[in-house]
């Protein structure tokens, strides 16, 4: 069997092991919809004919080993990689049945719809309050100076960080230890009040305290958003996420429901990279 | 260890021991030819400068001449070369850096961008001289001579400028954009503050450089004898350089040293300068973070 034929035939056994388990099941509308999508950094193809169908409020965590096409994936889902030169997108992305590649999207609007935390926390150089702020203010959603305070309080409450912060809301961001800044990075994308979360491996540095707090943070969260995760701790994914897509060399080789990814895959490639033989 | 080895080490410490001192004669070299400098022109120049040297205007005889006239003009000039580059330098740099990538045609204006900040100054004075002041009409004028220094300078402010832009971490506007901001309000909000300190210290260099200029105000026409201030835009001017240099060409060692006395008030004007940049820079820096 060729390479590809094989690919295509995975990425078709995944969206039907998704059927299967309720993942994608006819009626219930994917939050995210993935169809035939293919990625290109210049020449070299990075993502290869991945479908696949992200649930409402639930958590779907990317797996593979490096290199594999599941940060890419994630960044494709708010064109976070349209910033990148020379890249280029075919195949349709649908956020509630609206194509994002379509050419009346706007990306502005899309990315204030889906938010991103990256692996790397970068609070901007300025100050607690303002870093939460900011959002609100380009988008011009908060009416008063009051309401500008409770929508900082509101999403620094749901980050977990008010207790800590509130009283150096005024204090640099960059003072704050990683975790802080990681969950201040997440009040900031929570501020603008997305329906999607997009996380690229959030809590890969940090300590185990602070990973735990995050992996709660996550947890509280699904209730409200739409999660996707990238990660590369397969025990995170193991415990914050309700799906898990197995990405290996740019192609989507399973996803289905966490404990089956975890406990009985279908494709050896899977068994083999979760019980840690190869990655 | 074998002798041979221990010997390699020894020789390798007293080659690294070498290097340094050669290291630190060529620093002293440098800082002491340029102390040495300050000291002879302090030393001809500092007692010709008092109050009565810097609010005369130029006079025939040695000891009533000043530099009112060249200092009033040096600054007027600065700031209308400021007022013309800045935002011109800025803005090509912006488009430059964040919005032309990496095409062709934005790598070979990059590239000839660099060749012009190496153009000597003459050229862009004879430029100056038949651009503004003969085909615009300007005459020997603060605008025609401002507009030529902003030429000459408008290539270091963009390189300047672009290098500070460049040194902005990715991180920093991809969390910007992913809050759904646009290109510009990235730009605004997060990379030109992040970036200010740095388009400053190029800008003052760029300016500092402006202020030393000789030739091409030379050739468009800037006159030593001007006995009055520089009060508009289309005033004749000179500045201090051009001032320095008349009195240098004259035979009379009392001109001399009117000459090393506007030097010390020249270099006092550019350190100046330079301390108000470092410390806008330092002040900025401290108050970016809060």
């Amino acid at each position: 069997m060729s390479a590809s034929a094989r690919a295509s035939l995975a990425s078709l056994g995944a969206l039907a092991s998704g059927r299967s388990v309720g993942v994608a099941a006819p009626g219930l509308a994917a939050k995210i919809d993935v169809r035939a999508l293919n990625f290109f950094y210049g020449t070299t193809r990075a993502l290869e004919h991945v479908s696949l169908r992200i649930a409402p409020n639930l958590v779907t965590a990317f797996i593979g080993p490096s290199g594999c096409g599941k940060s890419t994936f994630l960044r494709t889902l708010n064109r976070m990689n349209d910033i990148i030169p020379g890249t280029r997108v075919e195949g349709q992305v649908l956020i509630d049945g609206i194509d994002i590649y379509g050419s009346d999207m706007d990306v502005v609007q899309l990315r204030r719809q889906v938010g991103m935390v990256f692996q790397k926390s970068n609070p901007f150089p300025k100050s607690i309050f303002e870093n939460v702020a900011y959002g609100l203010r380009i988008n011009g959603l908060a009416g008063s100076a009051t309401d500008l305070a409770d929508r900082v309080e509101e999403s620094l409450i749901q980050a977990a960080l008010w207790e800590e912060v509130k009283d150096r809301l005024h204090a640099s961001a960059l003072a704050m230890s990683g975790g802080q800044q990681q969950r201040l990075c997440i009040a900031r994308a929570l501020a603008v009040r997305p329906d999607i979360l997009l996380m690229d491996e959030p809590a890969s540095a940090l300590d185990p305290i602070a990973t735990q707090r995050i992996e709660e943070l996550i947890y509280d969260l699904k209730k409200r958003y739409t999660i996707a995760i990238v990660t590369h701790n397969m025990q995170q994914a193991a415990r914050v996420s309700d799906h898990t897509a197995f990405f290996w060399l740019g192609r989507l080789i399973e996803f289905d429901q966490t404990e089956k990814i975890f406990t009985a895959p279908t494709e050896k490639l899977t068994e083999d990279y979760v019980t840690g033989r190869f990655g | 260890m074998t002798s041979a080895g221990r010997r390699s080490i020894i020789w390798r410490r007293r080659l690294d021991r070498a290097f340094e001192g050669v290291a630190l004669a060529v620093l002293i070299l440098a800082l002491g030819a340029l102390v040495a400098l300050i000291w002879d022109i302090v030393a001809d120049g500092a007692s010709r400068v008092s109050w009565d040297f810097i609010t005369s205007f130029p006079s025939r005889r040695p000891e009533q001449a000043g530099i009112w006239h060249a200092l009033t003009g040096s600054i007027f000039l600065m700031v209308v070369t400021a007022v013309l580059a800045v935002p011109i330098g800025i803005g090509a740099a912006i488009y430059l850096e964040e919005y032309g990538g990496r095409r062709f045609l934005a790598r070979l204006i990059e590239l000839n961008i660099t060749n012009l900040a190496a153009v000597p100054s003459i050229i862009y004075g004879l430029l100056g001289l038949a651009v503004f002041v003969r085909t615009l009409g300007m005459g020997r004028s603060v605008l025609a001579g401002a507009s030529t220094l902003a030429l000459l300078v408008l290539p270091v402010v963009i390189l300047s400028t672009r290098e500070a832009l460049r040194a902005v971490p990715g991180s920093l506007r991809e969390g910007s954009y992913a809050l759904g901001a646009t290109k510009w309000q990235t730009i605004w909000h997060q990379v030109l503050p992040v970036a200010f300190p740095g388009i400053l210290t190029g800008l003052i260099l760029a300016l500092s450089r402006a202020v030393g200029e000789t030739a091409p105000l030379i050739t468009i026409g800037a006159v030593a004898f001007v006995a009055f201030v520089p009060d508009s835009l289309s005033s004749p001017f000179t500045v201090l350089p051009i001032q320095i240099f008349n009195w240098v060409s004259r035979p009379q060692t009392a001109f001399h040293v009117n000459a090393a006395g506007g030097i010390v008030v020249l270099v006092g004007l550019l350190m100046s300068m330079n301390a108000v940049a470092i410390w806008l820079r330092d002040r900025y820096q401290t108050r970016g973070l809060t």
